[in-house]
């Protein structure tokens, strides 16, 4: 009796555990089902590197919408990652105790505040601040790039912090005892040292800012043109499925679909080459 | 200490590089403090003025754009995602971590399955969720096709804290129990999960914040309806859906703002009591 409820737990157990496989193999079959077969019709070149987007026209290239991810997310790693960096230094080594819970509870409030939230700010007032300064209309590459660099501040801060704490107390004190302040030898011998750890969290960072939607969409204008300077209008990948999903039928709704795929294809390669990455350092 | 402190700033002037370095690094500290603050005082300043009663009418109306339904809808689909992303989550990790053998190969596989889980964005869960439980599974726009997507969006999460909380349980534990005679399954559930808890509610905060953070993935699996939903298949928005359906027809703004102020304030608590736990699992440490 007792032999059989264990097995039957164990069974249930091992089962609960393949459901993350499952789902994998899911979101696979059906965005690939769903979305292939669109982008077969529509023909590969066309879709991936036409330039015009235009359903009523039967006009599908998501080229725009490519370039458009690829400029923000660019922008946001330009704002992001070097004041994430720089912050992630300033918690391990040069703040005090008491700062240092308050710090460490704002980036977590950080992380946690919805994406409408972000992209509500951004609409009143990064959106205006953008216009008045430097002109335009105000939502632009310039503006997501921004907002977002703001976002993925969270995801990069904590994660280089924790690899700039696990680097071996010892190689901070040669640097000491060679003669460096302790700004230099925390910048030459710890920093360097931390480099794998801090790189994955700016992949991770990446990652996020590839996959954001909403705040993107309330900030960025979503004209389906490539940008011709960072004070025009953007559409992202993300945005691209949001804001026709609703209304679109037949091939353009698979177009849509066929643009998830790139994304997925996208987060894919990202996350596969992080993994390899660690797998190596390990 | 000032003596100290004069030395160093003796010091800085006869090594400016190493000022600048420490100028930077404060500055940087400074503007993700500034951009935080920024948000949460701007929303707070403009919304809480507006925050009036008729903001917590039972019934949504385009006049009164009342927020209560979305909140009873966002609690009622955080508790249905958990219903299924909780028991899944903390199954699994016990497999893991109790079950599977050191050189498993499914464990390495499950390994990456779940790194590729969490690093899928939102719109992506949402048109899979509207392909497979809106369309496919026959679901429809409900509360209960939301609840499968945002479960399966979170369960990477719930995963991967209950299988730290498990780790940490020592080993001498379960070898003590097992010499009392117990078999695995008691072991598991009267000795393990219970010193593990602290660590499996800290990952379900985590992921109830992430729930209620959630829209992109709701719009095309939980719908828009702004009433409370009856049951497990009617369309219901969540809080943070109907703050962004209401901040796009632009005559709302103040309403809007009010709304952030609400979610801005669940979200700080949910923070905090995610803080407390921290908090509580350190110290059991420090005094094991």
């Amino acid at each position: 009796m007792n032999h059989i409820k264990e097995k039957t737990m164990q069974s249930l157990f091992f089962l609960t555990a393949c459901i993350s496989i499952a789902a994998v193999i899911l979101i696979c079959i059906f965005l690939f089902v769903n979305g292939i077969p669109a982008i077969r019709e529509i023909g590969i070149f066309n879709f991936l590197f036409g330039t015009k987007w235009k359903p009523a026209n039967h006009l599908y290239g998501i080229f725009p919408m490519i370039v458009g991810s690829l400029y923000v997310t660019a922008g946001a790693l330009i704002f992001g990652v070097p004041i994430g960096i720089l912050t992630a230094v300033f918690m391990a080594r040069f703040c005090p105790k008491r700062l240092y819970n308050i710090l460490k509870f704002s980036i977590h409030l950080m992380a946690g505040i919805p994406s409408v939230v972000y992209g509500f700010f951004g609409l009143v007032v990064l959106v205006p601040f953008v216009r008045e300064i430097f002109g335009g209309r105000g939502m632009s590459v310039l503006t997501a790039s921004i907002l977002l660099g703001l976002m993925i501040l969270p995801t990069i801060i904590s994660i280089s912090e924790a690899s700039i704490r696990a680097v071996p107390e010892s190689y901070y004190e040669g640097g000491l005892a060679l003669g460096a302040s302790h700004e230099k030898s925390v910048f030459y011998t710890v920093l360097p040292a931390a480099k794998r750890g801090i790189f994955a969290g700016v992949v991770l960072g990446l990652g996020r800012a590839i996959g954001e939607t909403m705040a993107v969409m309330m900030v960025a204008g979503n004209q389906a043109v490539i940008p011709g300077n960072i004070l025009s209008g953007v559409r992202t990948l993300t945005t691209n499925i949001v804001l026709e999903m609703g209304y679109s039928t037949d091939l353009h709704r698979e177009a849509l679909i066929g643009t998830a795929v790139v994304l997925f294809v996208f987060i894919l390669i990202i996350n596969l080459s992080l993994s390899l990455f660690r797998r190596k350092v390990n | 200490m000032s003596n100290n402190q004069k030395y160093k700033w003796c010091t800085y002037k006869r090594d400016p590089k190493s000022f600048l370095l420490f100028l930077s690094v404060c500055l940087a500290a400074f503007f993700t403090m500034l951009g935080l603050f920024l948000i949460i005082g701007y929303i707070l300043i403009k919304g809480i003025p507006n925050l009036t009663p008729e903001l917590f009418a039972a019934k949504y109306t385009s006049e009164n754009v009342s927020l209560l339904p979305a909140l009873i809808n966002t609690l009622l689909i955080t508790l249905l995602s958990l219903l299924f992303a909780v028991p899944v989550g903390i199954g699994a990790a016990v497999y893991l971590t109790e079950y599977a053998g050191k050189g498993n190969k499914l464990v390495s596989i499950i390994g990456i399955t779940t790194e590729t889980l969490s690093g899928i964005p939102s719109i992506v869960y949402g048109l899979f969720g509207s392909l497979f439980f809106v369309k496919y599974l026959h679901l429809g726009l409900s509360l209960l096709s939301g609840a499968l997507t945002l479960s399966i969006m979170i369960l990477p999460l719930i995963m991967r804290t209950t299988e730290e909380a498990l780790r940490s349980v020592p080993e001498s534990y379960r070898e003590g129990s097992f010499g009392l005679g117990s078999g695995k399954l008691r072991t598991v559930f009267s000795i393990v999960l219970p010193c593990a808890v602290p660590g499996i509610l800290s990952g379900v905060i985590l992921g109830v914040g992430r729930i209620i953070g959630e829209s992109a993935a709701l719009i095309f699996t939980a719908g828009t309806v702004a009433e409370i939903a009856d049951n497990l298949f009617s369309s219901a928005r969540t809080l943070s859906v109907h703050m962004y359906a209401i901040s796009g027809e632009g005559i709302y703004m103040n309403q809007t703002y009010a709304t952030a102020v609400v979610l801005l304030l669940v979200v700080i608590l949910i923070n905090g009591l995610s803080g407390f736990m921290a908090k509580r699992i350190g110290g059991k440490h420090a005094n094991g």
